[in-house]
């Protein structure tokens, strides 16, 4: 089925009113020797053989398993109303808001995107938007470069290690040097970001560092001690990003409170489907500070010439279009539907909805932790978590591909991620959120408990499957 | 292409995705002199931003009278420290780059590589592939050209697609397919010479989906798709040729798009190409881009696509038309247009000088959660 809805006779008209025979005369401007050979593509498929080509590929997708998978992206229950929201053609389809005039509801919707985010984080400006939590990260990091002088960025290990990745990349090209600040590896602290290693990296005075990031929760799902990581690099020059998972926000302190200069992470949580890895949203927001440092589309509030509260694009210099090499990102294109489904999702839910979730999730996750520690099965690091931790499984990539068998998806085994460390050979990062349900733990914790051979064998639980998340 | 990645998440990243792979080519072979991307005038602002990111000085290369890049500038510039070319084809003035072939070689010969904004791909779908002609690397942004809406600004996805020599270079994880047949993805460090990720997970998954729909739909018929964009592009240009109200700087043919101007209107009414297209939106369309490229003078980049009707297409022409008398006969109503939308013209410069960039709590202290 094709979509090019010209007629027959439409197209002649058009090639009369043109003087030619044939479409082949507007391509004659392609050298000979240049044209293309034929496409080596199918004939046309009619709509429902490509539903039915895609359902079975879909099919080949096991999305029954009882999932404990975190590690960056979240389920969470959304309610129906923001994808029915999104899919009305005014935000769906329509264009970049170049024309101000005729488009105040997509613009008013990241306004308030802008203003939704400044409240969770406590900064005062937001970009809108983002590819994802990890080009966020880059962006917050080459932002800290620009706006110190400086280039050299300490990330710390605790975070998430694909943004990591993604940080070496944007700053090989930048020219930006990125050394790794290492974790506690035991005590209280194991997991978190060591202090005293960061001290020392904040003492190479040759190389003054730009800026320190590190991720509340972090991968790990522990909290930093924010305040003093913050107080650190400050001392030093340098600027505070924190990396933050925005459900949490409803109950941990903002990075505005403890004197993170930006913060970047990933909006996924924020009604926005899991869809193997996106597309997701990208977060970034700083303090007044560092406005004209900020890369991405700003939407700010004005007047038109009747006085009537109008808004539009600005700040306009920053951008790509205008200040081309000079520009602070390339970004163009961005993730502004998935903006409007996480402005649509927070007010839906409004601070107490946000809230229950947040608590809701790290509730469940202390429910995990008790059920996986029946069966022996103790975390790694003994700190505070939100609502993922790691626990300590011998073989945990073998153990995590046998609890498949009993339909567990039972998190990530760090050393997937992290083949090189020691420390995470026997992790695996479990998380649970306000829609994993009792009998999922349950299963899990029988399935897993099997797996190892534990010593109180338990009854197999009779309900098994996924719960209602995404 | 050899090879393409799926992993960027628009055509801005793609672009960051390709320059950083060339980048990786030429320090693979110890060559790190090449500092410099050569980037003609008429680029999108993308491409010099794109370079700076990658650590590239951008020099930019004047177009000639016809609208191609000035070859004898491009020998000028062109040299040991060139790194790669970028080249959008069709151009941002919806022209076919007529010395194409040229500018491949010339950079091949020079040491540096061709990379080729594919943003303008659905003007050229089944008549000109740029690996064929020589391009080292591409990017294609799905929201132009396979159907991805706009959503008022994203998500898209800009894969990168790359000829033999940077294959080894390209983002990880790739998908590869084992002996048995079963698809897995790549393992953290098991292919070192890629220059990395440039996100989380794999990519913009669910938007990739649609547009793999999109083109099992199409099949070998995506080359109507370009056709008729190309097609409709020529008829509404000439329209606005005959009835001789605004300049149409190039006569040859366009692809998907092309520019017209209202210079003369200018000179003649002191209508300019801003007021011309907010009285667009009274007469019910949505203004074209504006004052791009920015080496034309009062520009309208005028992009009708395959999907809008020869009805449309007409009513738009009737409406250019209509509006020029209107700047002869009424400029009043031009210049204080749109009258009909939900708001007047904006006071941008107030929003940039004292931005107000968020909702601000009256009360200074806001309890939300009172408990």
């Amino acid at each position: 089925m094709g979509y090019a809805p010209h007629t027959h006779d439409d197209r002649r008209r058009m090639l009369e009113a043109l003087g030619i025979e044939s479409v082949d005369a507007l391509f004659a401007d392609i050298p000979p020797e240049l044209r293309s050979s034929p496409l080596r593509l199918s004939p046309p498929l009619p709509e429902q053989s490509v539903a039915a080509r895609l359902e079975r590929l879909a099919a080949r997708n096991r999305t029954d398993l009882a999932s404990f998978l975190g590690a960056g992206a979240y389920r969470h229950w959304t309610p129906p109303l923001v994808d029915q929201i999104l899919l009305r053609g005014e935000w769906y389809t329509a264009y970049t808001p170049y024309q101000p005039e005729v488009s105040q509801g997509t613009l008013q919707s990241i306004y308030e995107f802008q203003s939704l985010i400044a409240e969770l984080t406590g900064l005062d400006v937001v970009s809108a938007s983002h590819y994802d939590g990890a080009a966020a990260t880059a962006e917050a990091a080459l932002m800290a470069c620009r706006a110190s002088g400086r280039d050299r960025i300490l990330v710390s290990r605790a975070v998430h290690p694909q943004y990591r990745e993604t940080l070496r990349t944007y700053a090989a090209g930048a020219g930006v040097a990125v050394d790794e600040v290492p974790v506690v590896g035991e005590g209280p602290a194991a997991g978190t970001t060591d202090r005293t290693a960061l001290e020392r990296a904040l003492a190479d005075s040759a190389r003054p560092p730009a800026g320190l990031i590190a991720a509340q929760p972090n991968f790990f799902g522990l909290l930093e001690p924010m305040a003093e990581l913050g107080a650190a690099i400050h001392a030093a020059g340098g600027l505070f990003v924190a990396v933050v998972e925005p459900v949490s926000l409803a109950v941990l302190a903002p990075p505005g409170a403890y004197g993170a200069d930006i913060a970047a992470g990933e909006g996924q949580p924020l009604g926005i489907p899991l869809s193997y890895g996106g597309p997701y949203l990208g977060l970034l927001a700083c303090t007044n500070a560092l406005v004209r440092q900020i890369p991405g589309r700003l939407v700010g509030q004005t007047t038109d010439l009747d006085g009537r509260r109008a808004f539009v694009m600005t700040l306009r210099a920053r951008e790509q279009d205008i200040r081309r090499e000079r520009a602070a990102s390339n970004i163009c294109t961005n993730q502004a539907l998935l903006a409007l489904a996480a402005a649509v999702y927070l007010a839906a839910l409004g601070p107490h909805g946000l809230r229950d979730v947040a608590a809701g999730s790290a509730a469940r996750a202390a429910a995990l932790e008790r059920a996986l520690t029946e069966v022996g099965v103790e975390r790694l690091f003994p700190g505070p978590y939100f609502d993922e931790f790691v626990v300590r499984v011998p073989e945990a990539p073998a153990v995590h591909r046998r609890l498949l068998d009993h339909g567990v998806l039972a998190g990530l085994p760090l050393a997937l991620v992290e083949p090189d460390d020691p420390l995470l050979a026997d992790g695996l990062l479990v998380c649970a959120t306000e829609v994993t349900t009792d009998e999922e733990i349950e299963l899990f914790a029988w399935a897993l408990g099997e797996v190892l051979g534990a010593a109180a064998p338990r009854r197999q639980p009779t309900t098994a499957g996924a719960g209602g998340g995404r | 292409m050899a090879a393409v990645t799926l992993q960027p998440a628009a055509g801005a990243q793609g672009e960051l995705t390709g320059i950083l792979m060339i980048r990786a080519y030429h320090r693979s072979r110890g060559d790190l002199e090449r500092t410099e991307v050569l980037v003609p005038d008429s680029a999108h602002g993308t491409n010099p931003a794109t370079t700076s990111m990658a650590g590239f000085r951008t020099v930019n290369v004047p177009s000639a009278p016809d609208g191609g890049v000035d070859l004898d500038a491009f020998r000028a510039v062109l040299g040991p420290r060139t790194a790669a070319v970028m080249i959008t084809n069709p151009s941002t003035l919806g022209l076919f780059e007529p010395r194409i072939g040229e500018l491949i070689e010339l950079v091949h010969a020079a040491g540096g590589l061709a990379y080729m904004d594919g943003a303008n791909l659905n003007a050229i779908m089944g008549r000109f592939k740029p690996g064929e002609a020589g391009f080292d690397a591409m990017h294609f942004n799905v929201h132009k050209t396979f159907s991805t809406p706009h959503g008022g600004g994203g998500p898209g996805a800009g894969p990168v697609g790359v000829g033999p020599k940077l294959v080894p270079f390209l983002p990880t994880p790739r998908v590869l397919r084992e002996p048995d047949g079963t698809f897995r993805l790549e393992r953290p460090g098991e292919r070192p010479s890629s220059i990395g990720r440039l996100r989380s997970f794999v990519g913009n998954t669910g938007v990739l989906v649609r547009a793999y729909a999109y083109i099992l739909a199409h099949g070998r018929d995506l080359a109507l798709v370009s056709e008729d964009a190309v097609l409709a592009a020529n008829y509404l240009k000439h329209r606005l040729a005959v009835d001789g109200s605004y300049d149409i700087p190039f006569e040859r043919p366009c692809k998907h798009e092309f520019v017209a101007q209202a210079k003369t209107l200018h000179r003649e009414t002191g209508i300019r190409t801003l007021d011309v297209a907010k009285r667009l939106i009274d007469y019910g369309f949505h203004p074209p881009t504006i004052y791009f490229p920015l080496t034309v003078e009062e520009a309208m980049l005028i992009e009708p696509t395959e999907t809008e009707s020869l009805e449309t297409l007409d009513a738009f022409a009737d409406a250019l038309v209509a509006i020029a008398r209107e700047a002869r006969e009424t400029p009043d109503l031009v210049r204080g247009a749109p009258h009909t939308a939900p708001v007047r013209r904006l006071d941008e410069a107030a929003a940039a000088r004292k931005p107000n960039l968020r909702w601000q709590p009256l009360t200074g202290r806001e309890t939300p959660c009172p408990d």
